[in-house]
């Protein structure tokens, strides 16, 4: 008898579980679709827009699904109209970031690599003073650098060059890449290093032979978040240089803010994304190692 | 000539003292093990002879030449690490010629070592591997490989069966036993494990807290600790150590534990010094092994004991006893039947005991 009563309240509870997970299930779906299409909305709207003619435009709304596929807009933004003067347009300017980002990325993270081999396999007196003055650099505010910073160049002689802008990003780069490699190399035994110094390695051929081979995730992470910091930065670029040696995004924000006749929303989208594709690619392409890289680091020997 | 020497070494890290004043010598050929809890300096001193360390005060000599200032790699000592140490990115071959290729020896000689030394420890079928793709064993194998094939004068050991599962580290003990047998080499090799000191080592250094407590073959650590700290430290279970003090009159000596008024007779005890004996208080020193359930010999002791617990292991029992209200082990074939809350009559074998001082904690 009790057994019965026993068995049947639980088949009554096995019921409602299944009814609640399924209407949790549901509901978390809701919310992701939600949110996905809050963050797809803008792009749609972009993509939508610069593709359509400015008559378009003016007669549909935000989110009509343009006649035809029409590319001018986006020939207009990376090659201009044609016409001399106060003609503003993108390629000219997206050679200079790529001047400035490969370089930059590059030192950065090559000097990054270097700082956390050293604050982690040759420890010494104060290095972990080094590395706290290191972090801080991390948190100062670029707003507070710019007028010294601008001394600086200006002394050097390389302001408003790509130059200078290489060097501004590199310097800046360094707390966040030691960081990302320190963090790393913590986690790599340091009984390798002694093994090599044993068969007789130096310095640099424990870091070129033993260790970088081995730092390719975060080699990744760190390439992928100095590429976008520096590629999508507009203050330094905007303070330190102007006219022929401005990198994109102030190109950009100067042809959208510039435009002396009606305002071409179409050609500025097509700009915007223009602007944004190489950070989209670094992605693509790296992205699986990005999410690998920030959460492994333990390398078994 | 000795292969190694270690005089007065002392090393601080900031204001702890890591090793006082240790001295240490090794003849050609031997095995010494440095024994020890974690934290007492033995990895310290190994990576002080290996030269990664650097010394605060005293001196390490190879072949009675002063290395103390000289770099790991001139050293001519090579060394296996607890976590292997592979270089991730290279394959076997890569690895275990690392060191020959830094000292730019000739493309032959590294060919003839690689082959003599692979096959010889039958990683010859592995070397295109990456360590990643290597079993424990065949780590470590490589490891030693790695070692082998600068043909050192001195093998530096830091621990290197802990990463390995129980019946892989017997395996492996064994074949580095027959490594030693066969090559010869002088070894030193850190461990905390005992049975794998006392099965490997020709010497056994014992330390704690940074100073040798004794340094001597493995029976006589076994059979004569120095102090309480060695007769603790060795054994499983360790060693019975019972308060009491010593009773001598004209030709007898004898012990008496604390609240007991047995006297047991001692009269065969090897002691250091024979002025002042009586009323010592001493440490009565029994290994749990040496208490019989029979009578073996002929000097065996016999006394009355409660057994209050008995741990059942397999092959074998350990009992928890009672003497006087101090708790003592004994072991016992597990076919013994023991029962419990009761006197039975057991047996001291008053030949493989020690004495140690109270206060001093040292052998007399």
């Amino acid at each position: 008898m009790q057994d019965n009563l026993q068995s049947s309240s639980y088949k009554e509870l096995e019921q409602k579980s299944k009814y609640t997970n399924m209407f949790l299930r549901w509901f978390l779906y809701f919310v992701l679709i939600l949110f996905a299409s809050y963050f797809i909305f803008p792009l749609y709207v972009m993509v939508v827009t610069s593709l359509k003619t400015m008559e378009e435009i003016r007669q549909g709304t935000l989110l009509t699904w343009p006649s035809s596929l029409n590319f001018d807009s986006w020939l207009v933004a990376w090659g201009g109209r044609g016409y001399g003067a106060g003609d503003t347009f993108l390629r000219p300017y997206f050679w200079n970031s790529i001047k400035m980002v490969v370089p930059a990325v590059f030192f950065s993270t090559f000097i990054g690599a270097m700082t956390g081999y050293v604050l982690t396999k040759w420890r010494f007196k104060g290095d972990q003073w080094v590395f706290l003055f290191l972090l801080f650099g991390c948190f100062i505010p670029f707003q507070a650098i710019l007028l010294p910073m601008a001394r600086t160049l200006g002394t050097l002689g390389i302001s408003n060059s790509v130059v200078g802008l290489v060097l501004v990003h590199t310097v800046y780069g360094i707390p966040f890449t030691t960081l990302f490699f320190r963090n790393y190399y913590i986690s790599v035994p340091t009984e390798l290093v002694k093994a090599a110094r044993i068969d007789g390695a130096g310095f640099f051929k424990i870091f070129f032979k033993i260790l970088l081979p081995i730092s390719a995730p975060i080699i990744v992470v760190t390439v992928i978040w100095q590429f976008t910091q520096i590629w999508n930065d507009f203050l330094f670029g905007s303070t330190f240089s102007f006219g022929e040696a401005a990198p994109i995004q102030v190109a950009l924000n100067n042809m959208v803010l510039s435009s002396t006749s009606v305002k071409e929303y179409n050609v500025d989208m097509a700009s915007a994304i223009i602007a944004g594709i190489p950070t989209l690619i670094v992605y693509v392409l790296a992205g699986k190692y990005f999410i690998r890289g920030l959460t492994s680091g333990a390398v078994k020997g | 000539m000795k292969t190694l020497k270690i005089e007065e070494l002392s090393k601080n890290f900031g204001t702890t003292e890591v090793l006082r004043k240790i001295n240490l010598e090794i003849d050609e050929g031997n095995f010494l093990v440095l024994l020890g809890p974690s934290g007492c300096g033995k990895s310290t001193l190994l990576n002080i002879i290996a030269g990664l360390e650097t010394i605060n005060e005293g001196n390490v000599f190879i072949d009675d030449y002063n290395v103390s200032k000289v770099e790991p790699k001139d050293r001519n000592i090579a060394m296996v690490f607890q976590s292997y140490a592979l270089y991730p990115s290279m394959n076997v071959k890569e690895n275990m010629i690392f060191g020959l290729k830094q000292a730019k020896t000739s493309k032959e000689k590294i060919a003839e070592q690689l082959e003599k030394v692979s096959t010889f420890l039958q990683v010859d079928k592995l070397l295109e591997r990456k360590p990643s793709q290597l079993s424990g064993g065949q780590r470590q194998r490589v490891a030693i490989g790695r070692a082998l094939v600068r043909e050192p004068r001195i093998f530096l050991f830091d621990e290197p069966l802990s990463n390995l599962d129980a019946k892989l580290r017997v395996e492996m003990r064994r074949e580095i036993k027959k490594l030693h047998q066969q090559l010869k080499t002088t070894v030193v090799y850190v461990t905390h494990d005992q049975t794998e000191a006392m099965s490997l080592g020709t010497k056994i250094a014992i330390m704690n807290h940074g100073v040798i407590q004794q340094n001597e073959t493995p029976e006589n650590i076994y059979n004569k600790p120095s102090n309480t700290f060695v007769a603790d430290f060795i054994g499983s279970p360790s060693m019975n150590l019972i308060k009491g003090k010593l009773i001598k009159n004209s030709n007898n000596i004898s012990f008496i534990a604390d609240d007991s008024s047995l006297e047991v007779p001692i009269n065969n005890y090897d002691f250091k010094e024979n002025s002042d004996l009586n009323n010592k208080e001493i440490y009565f020193g029994i290994r749990p092994e040496h208490i019989y359930f029979k009578k073996l010999n002929e000097d065996d002791f016999d006394i009355n004991l409660r057994a209050d617990l008995s741990e059942y292991i397999g092959h074998e029992q350990i009992v928890t006893l009672d003497y006087s209200n101090q708790e003592i082990l004994a072991k016992f074939p597990s076919t013994i039947k023991i029962e419990l809350e009761k006197e039975m009559k057991l047996y001291f074998d008053l030949a493989h005991i020690s004495l140690f001082d109270l206060k001093t904690k040292e052998r007399i």
